[in-house]
């Protein structure tokens, strides 16, 4: 299987070495979002006499300049691929392989992490010189991010994995695909810090994947947060990863049978 | 010596359940409260066997079922009546053991990484099919020297020409050395130079490794030159089994025989198959010939002659 992995990561790698300028503008448009948010918010932290719940215009910097990082390294297979993956024959070619797709893909956005990674560092460096980040994390915290940024990843990719296997049963999905990612966008964390929500809004998003795909690994990194929440939010995840593949292996069966029963 | 079926395929039936609707509005509206469905059989009760190392065409025209049989013995199709088993195994469960021994390639399909040069793609199968290196570079430089493809496996397969890039799929296909090929036309929109070589490969191909082929061709020239056995499947049913040979007598009802006479003139004439003797006969009687044959039509005339005229057939 490490060799599985590491073959296709690779792959990946390569592919996207290639496209290195698409990338980066990929990258760049999508640095105006956090930035967006990071005005507006410390904007309102300035008139409100220098904090909002604590976070004051360097917190919001460091929240949002890690927010980048997290944004990049989750993002996944989205589930509208199914449908072209269908229609071009992809998916028949991989059900032809003797492994389970499901790890190409894991595989192969792995390898374009690395990639991500190396074109995010000179976008953080001028985020960091223009808005003047607070970050001072303990190492355990780094620790912790570090795991907490793959577990986000390893949550989302097979939960959107999942999620995207509906298409065998009817290509008219985006509906639920809308409704799926406008829940992530406000329970999880991108547009705001949960911390500026109420209580019953912060454990409301307990209930949801969402939070630790995106508040949890951010909040581990830029704080504050207390050891224990650390070592909390990475069980969380663990729970979420098994529930999401618990979720694939209940529709994987049904989607190939399904797939195999009308054809591709 | 007894020989063990290598393919064996009892009574496979495939039905498709397929939504129909009319057009305008008001079928539109219908419906959304009540879908209408048919079932349309893409396959019909087909049974046939094969043994290692055949090479078998697989003949129909446009949906007569050809594809859908090649989709479910690899397993991509479950069958709705009836049961097949490729080397021992069902395919229906796409067991992995199975999945490293057979191939399916299909020329209207890309399977390579677009992006990437081949040999980024042979090493993606040479990990994914868990072939040991050495042996992988092996039989990957001896696949590269059979379809000449040296000076192509370095560039990205985006790059390459139709035909280039099917020579390329074809390679990447058999670095695993399954044991069953299913080749869905693999000539397809190929020249003619180009379908010679892929024709030339397969059979190479067959003779050092006596891999058993399955191969669907609407170039007859394909089957010719491969396939000592056809199978002939229309409207879902088999019409004919058997060596290529005896396709002509069961499907042609008349004969060529064409004659030289001394005087230079040439005399074509058509005769019943039945009547071939007595038609020689007569001819050689009432003239002077110095050069005789008797032909069957071409097979590519026999199979779109027998096409046509089942054309309306249930």
């Amino acid at each position: 299987m490490i060799t599985l992995y590491t073959a296709h990561m690779r792959a990946w790698m390569l592919q996207q070495f290639q496209y290195r300028a698409a990338n980066y503008f990929y990258m760049i448009g999508m640095i105006a979002e956090p930035v967006v948010y990071l005005v507006v918010w410390s904007t309102i932290a300035r008139a409100q006499g220098g904090s909002i719940e604590g976070l004051t215009p360097g917190g919001f910097a460091a929240y949002y300049i890690v927010w980048t990082l997290v944004r990049n390294m989750n993002i996944v297979l989205t589930p509208f691929a199914w449908e072209e993956r269908i229609k071009d024959g992809t998916f028949a070619t991989q059900l032809m392989k003797p492994v389970h797709p499901i790890h190409e893909d894991l595989a192969g956005f792995m390898g374009w992490k690395l990639v991500v990674l190396l074109l995010w560092i000179p976008i953080a460096v001028v985020l960091v010189l223009l808005f003047r980040p607070t970050l001072s994390p303990t190492l355990l915290q780094c620790v912790v991010f570090f795991f907490a940024i793959w577990g986000a990843f390893l949550i989302r990719a097979i939960m959107q994995w999942s999620l995207g296997l509906i298409t065998f049963w009817t290509t008219r999905v985006a509906a639920i695909f809308e409704a799926y990612y406008l829940s992530e966008m406000l329970l999880s964390g991108r547009v705001f810090p949960l911390v500026l929500m109420p209580k019953w809004f912060q454990t409301l998003t307990w209930y949801f994947p969402f939070r630790w795909s995106f508040s949890f690994p951010i909040v581990a990194l830029t704080g504050p947060i207390e050891n224990r929440d650390l070592f909390i939010g990475l069980g969380m995840q663990l729970a979420w990863i098994m529930v999401s593949i618990g979720l694939l292996y209940l529709v994987w069966p049904r989607a190939v049978r399904r797939f195999s029963s009308v054809g591709g | 010596m007894l020989r063990v079926a290598i393919i064996e395929v009892d009574d496979l039936s495939k039905t498709f359940t397929v939504p129909v609707r009319e057009q305008g509005l008001r079928a539109s509206i219908r419906s959304l409260v009540h879908r209408e469905t048919k079932d349309v059989t893409a396959v019909d009760s087909v049974s046939f066997t094969i043994e290692p190392g055949e090479v078998v065409g697989f003949l129909g025209p446009n949906g007569a079922g050809k594809t859908t049989t090649l989709k479910m013995l690899s397993g991509l199709l479950h069958p709705t009546g009836g049961q097949c088993r490729v080397l021992g195994f069902e395919p229906k469960g796409r067991p992995a053991e199975l999945l490293r021994q057979i191939t399916l390639v299909m020329g209207n399909r890309n399977q390579l990484q677009w992006d990437l040069p081949g040999l980024d793609s042979f090493e993606l199968n040479r990990a994914v099919y868990r072939i040991p290196r050495p042996e992988f570079i092996a039989l990957r430089d001896e696949l590269i020297e059979l379809l000449d493809i040296g000076d192509l496996v370095t560039k990205p397969v985006r790059n390459l020409s139709l035909g280039e890039r099917m020579k390329m799929e074809i390679a990447g296909a058999l670095l695993h050395r399954p044991r069953v090929l299913f080749l869905d036309e693999p000539t397809i929109g190929l020249d003619i130079t180009m379908q010679r070589r892929i024709r030339s490969f397969i059979a190479d191909y067959n003779n050092r490794y006596g891999a058993t082929v399955i191969l669907t061709s609407h170039y007859m020239a394909d089957v010719q030159a491969l396939c000592k056995r056809v199978i002939v499947i229309h409207h879902g049913r088999l019409v004919f089994d058997g060596d290529l040979s005896m396709l002509s007598e069961r499907f042609t009802t008349q004969r060529t025989i064409s004659a030289r006479l001394a005087n230079g003139q040439e005399i074509t004439i058509l005769a019943a198959r039945a009547d071939t003797a007595s038609a020689t006969a007569r001819l050689l009687a009432d003239h002077d010939v110095v050069d005789l044959t008797i032909e069957d039509p071409p097979i590519d005339d026999v199979i779109e002659q027998f096409f046509a005229d089942s054309h309306d057939a249930p």
